[in-house]
């Protein structure tokens, strides 16, 4: 089911341009992504995939363009303040708080990115810490030091913390990589799953089985620009997609 | 208030007690002198902690915090006559204020940029304060000191007193930290600034917070050394031997706990102090080098990591 279109959108992107000194990492890229869409994004390596990304968690400042969230145009905030505003993100070599246990990691997102219910108790935000760690199958680790995941739960730990900053947009840049077909099936029903709470998520990956079955859209950049939008099947069909990955 | 929190606050109130109980009774003037300098460290490496351990950015500017303290107190009683306490307090507030002037300016380097960055401020500040006349100058300057008030009846026994008051102050401050929103804030982002913005930590905010507590009470730590010396001049009050020993005393001692510095101060300062009388004063920074090469090199750590370690080896074993 796509979501319908006359809703305005989640996200709306205008002629973003960034740019690393002369070299150019997103050339006038404008797109919208719209609530509840399922939204892949792919391209070959170097392509701005993660750039584009770190514009819109506000990782990067942008030479030019705007990033416009739920109507509201972010694109001079500071990353706090858009994740507080509901765009999550993991990313793509996990980071997490190496001194902290798996449940520190959460109630990190829990202190300070949801501003709704601030007045929670401390027993409310910890119930919603293990519901969250429950959900994706690390309740077992919560006191286990970060440090000493497995790739797979540090991968699903990334996603759980972003999850426990209540998001409405969740990015995944690339929760897949280095993990083995069935592990990458476990973190594709896991995305699904947030999918069906009503969470907007934009994948980033390199598997792409994963992206075609999860995606609903899909998009392709190349050297920072958009060669192809639109469903996954017309975007493997075009020619220059095709082009951008087995080369000329 | 929890168990903790009780036994902190007996702890303090004991500690100042005893403190106030030996300037009674003790007529030898050295333990004064000494355990002054002690307690000072005490305080500056609390305070450095709080920037440098909990948010993990190394400030190599805490002689030019002390600095500020010492010549805060030498303005203030060069042409007010100002009492103690305005030195310090005023000290502090002009901590604070540096605090967040350099850290506004500095706090948005990472790594060693801001280290260095904190060295050119301290090179600055002195360079400033050595063409003030005012305050004496290069050449320094004699300050009076006034008469001391009762219970205590003599000046460096006042003084010793204080500055237990600035540590329990220090430490006070500095536990709150840790078990605060703010120290969890801190952490995350010592641990990954990029993830930690991600996750909704202002971190510039917290950091600034960090740097104004931190430089309000090292400052404060300072204002007290003129009255003390009963004399100052640039080259001493602002000088690195200060940045270096309290650093060395905070990463001894661990910075993962706020007890960490407080023993490492003790610890060191005690050592230099034993050093200072039996040998000779240069000895003591060449020890205090060993002793931070060993603890580097050997327990990264520091004492607390030591303990931690230890304590987690017998709880496994006993499981």
């Amino acid at each position: 089911m796509m979501p319908p279109e006359n809703q305005p959108p989640l996200l709306r992107i205008s002629a973003l341009t960034k740019r690393f000194g002369g070299f150019v990492a997103l050339d006038n890229v404008s797109v919208e992504i719209r609530p509840g869409e399922r939204f892949g994004l792919i391209g070959p390596n170097g392509s701005g995939k993660t750039t584009l990304i770190n514009c819109i968690s506000g990782a990067f400042r942008t030479e030019a363009g705007t990033v416009v969230f739920r109507d509201e145009d972010i694109t001079q905030l500071p990353p706090h303040l858009r994740t507080r505003r509901g765009i999550a993100r993991s990313f793509q070599i996990p980071r997490p708080f190496k001194s902290m246990t798996v449940a520190e990691n959460l109630m990190v997102a829990l202190d300070f990115a949801v501003v709704t219910d601030q007045h929670a108790s401390a027993a409310q935000r910890r119930d919603t810490m293990m519901s969250i760690l429950t959900r994706m199958g690390l309740a077992s680790k919560a006191n286990v030091p970060a440090t000493r995941l497995s790739q797979v739960e540090l991968r699903k730990m990334e996603l759980a913390r972003a999850m426990a900053t209540h998001p409405k947009l969740l990015i995944s840049d690339e929760a897949m990589a280095g993990l083995s077909s069935s592990e990458v099936d476990e973190v594709l029903d896991l995305l699904m799953s947030l999918a069906d709470q009503d969470i907007t998520i934009i994948m980033i990956e390199h598997i792409m089985q994963a992206v075609m079955r999860f995606s609903q859209r899909v998009m392709c950049l190349e050297t920072g620009r958009i060669i192809a939008i639109g469903s996954p099947a017309e975007v493997m069909a075009n020619q220059r997609v095709q082009e951008a990955y087995l080369g000329t | 208030m929890n168990r903790n929190g009780i036994l902190f606050w007996i702890g303090a109130t004991l500690f100042l007690a005893a403190a106030l109980l030996m300037t009674q009774v003790i007529g030898n003037q050295y333990p004064f002198f000494a355990g002054y300098v002690i307690l000072q460290f005490v305080v500056l490496a609390v305070a450095w902690s709080i920037l440098g351990g909990y948010a993990g950015y190394v400030n190599f500017g805490t002689s030019a915090f002390f600095g500020v303290g010492v010549y805060t107190a030498v303005f203030l009683a060069k042409a007010f006559g100002a009492p103690l306490a305005v030195q310090i307090a005023t000290a502090a507030a002009i901590g604070a204020l540096m605090g967040f002037v350099l850290g506004l300016l500095t706090l948005r380097m990472q790594g060693i940029f801001f280290s260095i960055a904190t060295i050119a401020a301290t090179i600055v500040i002195e360079t400033t304060v050595t063409n003030w006349r005012y305050v004496g100058g290069a050449a320094g300057i004699q300050l009076q000191r006034p008469m001391v008030t009762a219970p205590f009846d003599n000046y460096v026994q006042m003084l010793f007193f204080v500055q237990a008051l600035l540590v329990v102050l220090a430490v006070a401050i500095s536990r709150y930290i840790q078990n605060s929103w703010i120290g969890h804030g801190l952490k995350a982002l010592r641990d990954d600034e990029l993830a930690a913005e991600c996750t909704g930590v202002p971190t510039l905010r917290l950091k600034l917070v960090a740097c104004v507590i931190s430089g309000a009470l090292m400052c404060a730590a300072g204002a007290p050394a003129a009255m003390y010396l009963q004399y100052a001049d640039p080259s001493s009050a602002f000088n690195l031997n200060y940045s270096v020993s309290v650093l060395a005393m905070s990463l001894i001692g661990g910075t993962a706990h706020w007890a960490g510095p407080i023993i490492g101060a003790i610890l060191l300062g005690a050592t230099q102090q034993l050093l200072t009388v039996t040998i000779s004063s240069e000895v003591n920074v060449l020890v205090l080098g060993v002793m931070l090469v060993l603890f580097v090199v050997a327990a990264p750590q520091g004492i607390i990591g030591l303990i931690r370690k230890v304590r987690r080896h017998r709880s496994e074993g006993e499981a």
